[in-house]
Order: structure tokens, then sequence, then C-alpha cells
């Protein structure tokens, strides 16, 4: 506000003009405002009313209710386990990466590869992710024919199956653990090495520094980051689409629905998209809520 | 001490190293071996001589150099509107932002299609104005990177003295926007127009519940129906997001403290 008071393009500052002056100022933001009410505020709650209405477009719960029968809770099961799966080994694997590679004492470039790798691995998903790990874990892969070849192992017969749940897990888990080093990095700089050395001095040992140092500092941002990986997994659908397209995950039913209306009610499956959004609402919830908290430390 | 923690923080890089490394040279090693016992790039030639590749991959272009131009064009003159006027409405514009990420894009597009594809604005009846709904909605799912990085740019300069002397010197809100602040934020710039690229190329969801003939559902189709080409078009689309984000932190000048967070997968 005290910016705004400064303000150089005042004329006079009567009570009247200022108001005019802040409709003028509103203004400014007026087309951007209008695109997102357009292309996503307007579709999305028009997917939430549809949630509570019935195929004639009176009000009903029954599609919420309807959620609840066990073809449509197996989806989201199934959403929920693998989300939370590569959520919690791509958050301890990324953790692990990232602070090797901040207070692990490596060189420099090392970080720096860590860095670029984790942009690029981040963003490579998708269609082509899908198709990398088809390549070197499917059924001819490079990895499964070079265990065959070289050590005469058929990891399909020991029970591997890329196209099952673990597999998709273990795909998923290439965007998710670089993502959790490009979050983590941040919060890792802010712990600083004057903090160790001082409970070092008093007498701690590593067990203490973690356990009332680094993780009562780390907390919030270890959870805010592993939320965050949790919404990145459940709202993803091309790579599992492209593996698999059998996978009933939610976002698949979704798509499903979309092109051939499988549940036979639209509406329901209105009410499917709007319980995905209450999920993912309440993870970037709660995410940014912890990311404030840690802000505080990380000056 | 010193030497202990080296070789356990060594152990974690390796791993990492092999999880990030194995697959792309396993895609690698794989897309050369279309020929029986030899390797060879024919899968690379069969997808480069494939007149859908080239359509399609232009389409995806076109597309992502749009959503850049719009995008922008939407984002830079709000993003430092509020810089300079509205300062109070910055945690309204971070939350509007923070929302693609609430509504996945399958959620997305199926509220798009709601919309749009039935009386009064039946835009999804014809090629060219589903060609633009595809647009906005890449606008949507590349806003919280384009804002990040035009915020993260806005920042970095004296917005409000720039737009003082620009005034002083007689420019208009015209002039101060393209002949001020878009060149001294053009690295920012530079950064969430890449990443936009990155993200619009390879596409999958809008596009293909859309029904438009972009590079995403062409990379499923061929999926579905060839063994090695889709290994070598994963390589050609790793290679473009690489030249994306490698791009990006050249422009930040190795500055780490931009993250990206996440892609559409």
């Amino acid at each position: 506000m005290a910016q705004a008071t400064q303000n150089p393009i005042r004329v006079n500052s009567s009570r009247r003009s200022s108001v005019i002056r802040n409709l003028v100022a509103w203004a400014g933001i007026v087309p951007f405002l209008i695109f997102v009410i357009l292309f996503l505020f307007w579709p999305a709650s028009s997917l939430i009313t549809g949630s509570f209405q019935n195929q004639a477009g009176a009000f009903t719960l029954q599609n919420i209710i309807d959620l609840f029968t066990p073809s449509i809770m197996d989806a989201y099961m199934l959403s929920i386990q693998i989300s939370l799966v590569t959520a919690i080994g791509g958050g301890i694997f990324g953790f692990m990466l990232a602070y090797a590679v901040i207070q692990g004492g490596l060189p420099r470039w090392v970080r720096t590869a860590l860095t670029t790798f984790s942009g690029v691995a981040s963003n490579f998903a998708g269609v082509p992710l899908a198709f990398a790990f088809i390549a070197t874990l499917g059924h001819t892969g490079f990895l499964t024919a070079l265990f065959a070849d070289k050590l005469g192992i058929d990891i399909y017969n020991l029970g591997f199956n890329l196209y099952n749940f673990w597999g998709l897990a273990l795909t998923y888990m290439y965007f998710q653990f670089p993502l959790m080093v490009l979050i983590m990095a941040p919060a890792l700089d802010g712990l600083k090495r004057e903090w160790r050395e001082a409970s070092e001095n008093l007498g701690a040992g590593s067990y203490q520094y973690w356990r009332y140092i680094a993780l009562p500092i780390l907390w919030p941002s270890l959870l805010g980051s592993t939320i965050l990986l949790f919404g990145n997994a459940f709202g993803a659908y091309a790579t599992a689409y492209a593996l698999t397209r059998t996978f009933n995950i939610v976002t698949v039913l979704i798509g499903d629905q979309i092109s051939g209306n499988v549940l036979f009610n639209p509406n329901l499956g209105y009410a499917l998209a709007f319980g995905m959004i209450v999920i993912m609402a309440i993870s970037i919830g709660l995410y940014t809520w912890l990311q404030r908290r840690t802000a505080r430390w990380l000056q | 001490m010193k030497k202990k923690i080296n070789l356990w923080a060594w152990f974690w890089i390796v791993l990492g190293a092999l999880y990030f490394l194995v697959p792309l040279y396993g895609t690698f090693d794989f897309s050369l071996r279309e020929k029986r016992g030899v390797l060879s790039l024919l899968a690379y030639q069969n997808v480069l001589a494939d007149p859908r590749f080239r359509d399609s991959f232009t389409y995806s272009t076109l597309m992502a150099l749009a959503t850049i131009v719009v995008g922008l064009l939407l984002i830079v003159p709000t993003a430092y509107w509020v810089h300079l006027r509205l300062p109070q409405v910055r945690p309204l514009i971070e939350f509007i932002t923070l929302m693609p990420f609430v509504v996945p894009a399958i959620v997305l597009v199926f509220g798009l299609i709601r919309i749009y594809s039935g009386p009064p604005l039946a835009l999804t009846n014809s090629d060219q104005l589903t060609n633009f709904l595809l647009m906005c909605g890449y606008v949507i799912i590349s806003m919280p990177y384009t804002y990040r990085s035009v915020d993260t740019g806005l920042r970095a300069i004296d917005v409000r003295t720039l737009t003082e002397a620009a005034q002083s010197l007689g420019a208009g809100w015209f002039t101060i926007l393209f002949r001020i602040i878009f060149p001294n934020i053009r690295a920012a710039l530079l950064s969430g127009a890449f990443l936009t690229f990155a993200i619009v190329i390879g596409e999958f969801t809008l596009a293909s519940l859309l029904g438009r003939p972009a590079f995403g559902p062409y990379l499923v189709y061929m999926g579905n129906n060839r063994a090695y080409e889709p290994a070598a078009l994963a390589i050609i689309s790793l290679a473009l997001t690489w030249a994306a984000i490698g791009l990006i932190q050249l422009l930040s000048h190795g500055r780490p403290g931009q993250e990206q967070v996440g892609g559409v997968h």
C-alpha cells in the first residue's frame, strides 16, 4: 500500500478521483481475469455444478453418492496408492540426492549437473517417458534383454512387470525424484553449517543434530514437497495412458469417460472430476501453506 | 569423518545417475536395433521420412509459438501492472496462477469440452476454433511457469523508476511495455518461453481429447503401431527438452534459484 500511495501518476488526492484511479488501476488486469474466467474457472466450475445435477439438470447428490461405488472407489484408491508410493519413494530418494550434493562436500560441478538433469527429467514426462521405459524394461527392452543374455535371468519370470502397479511406479519415479531435488535444494541451502558446528561444540551427536535442529527446520518443506509430489502423480494422465491403457486410475477413467461416456452418465463423470479437484486443492493448499512456513527460515 | 560422508554422498549420486541414465541409454540402444543384427539409424530415418511426423511436429511447434506469444501478451502487462499499480492484488494473482495445478490437464479439457462443445459457444464444431481453444488451454497450463519467470524478472528490475523515466520523456503505455519492460526482462521472458515450448511440444492430454493432430497424439499412434520408432521419438523429444532446459539454465547464468516445478505428465 505504501508503494501505491507514492504513485507519481496521481493527479490529485480528492476522494472521487482516487476511486476513479482505483477503477482504472483494476482495469489493467481485466483482460487477464476475463481470460482465466473463460478458460479455467468457468470450465472447472461447470464440472463442479454438473456433478450436483442429474441429467435433467435438477439438483441431486446422487452423483457424489455414486462415487462411492466399488469400481469408482477402486480407481481413486489406485490413484492414491500410486501417488503415495511415488511421492514417498521419490521424496526420500530426491532428498538423499539433494542432501548429498549440497551438504555432502561434493565438487561444485556435481551440483550443477544434478540441477540441470533434474530440470530436464522433471519435464521429460508423458508419452516419451513411457516409451523410454518400454524400450528399457519392456518385454524386449534393453535391460530385460541384457539380463536375459548376460545372466540368463528373465526378469518377467521373476515377477517383474512394467505394465502393473510397480512398473508404473518405477516410471513415475523418473519425474518425481528430480522434482524433489529441485524443491528441496533451496531448503537445504538454508541449513547453515554454523548450526551443525555449534551443536557439535555443545556436544551433540549426529542423532541430536537431526532430531533437534535439522528436522524441525526441514519438516515443513519435506512434508510440503512430498505433498506436491503426491499431487504431481495424482494428476498424471499421459504417462499412464501411454504405458498401459487399461490401468484403472482416476485420470484414465476420466479420459475414457470424455472419449466414450463409459460411465453412461455424464454427470457422474463430472463428479469424478470434482473429486479430483477436491484432492488436488487439498494437496496444493497444504503445500503452499507449508512452503510459507519454510520461507521464514530461508533468508 | 569427512571421508565417510563423501563416500555416502557419492553412493546416492551414483544411484541417481544410474536411474537417470540407464533408461536413456536403453532407449537409445533400442532405437538403433530396427535392423536385425546391426546397429542402424533406420528408425530415425523412418520417423523423419514420415509425413505425419512432419505435419504433427509443425502443428505442435506453431501451437507452442502461439501459446508463447499469447501467454506473454497476457501475463507480462498484467504482472507489470500489478507491480506498478496494484501490489495489493498480488496474492490474488498468485492464487490464480496456482489454479492450473489444482485443475489437472485432464480435468481442464473435460471442462473446456463441456462449455465449448455446445451452444452458445460451440467452438469445437470448427477445426480453426478448436485450435484456438487448444491454444487457450495451453496458455492456462503454462501460466504458472510463465507468470513465475516474468514475476522473477520484474522483481530484478526497478519497474517504477523505469516507468517514471519513460513517462517523463513522453512515452505512452505501449512504448513503455514494448520498448522498456519487455527488453529489460528478456532473459525471464525467454526462460518462460522455452519452458512453455517444452510443455506444449509433446503435450498429449488436451490435444488428444480435443482431437487435434498434434505431436503428442502422433507419438501414441506410433507407440501402438511400431516397435522401434517410438524409442527414436523418445530420444528426439528428450533432445528437445534438454535443449529447452539447457537454454533456460544458460540464460539464468547458472543461478539455480529459479525452480521449475514439474511439467505436464
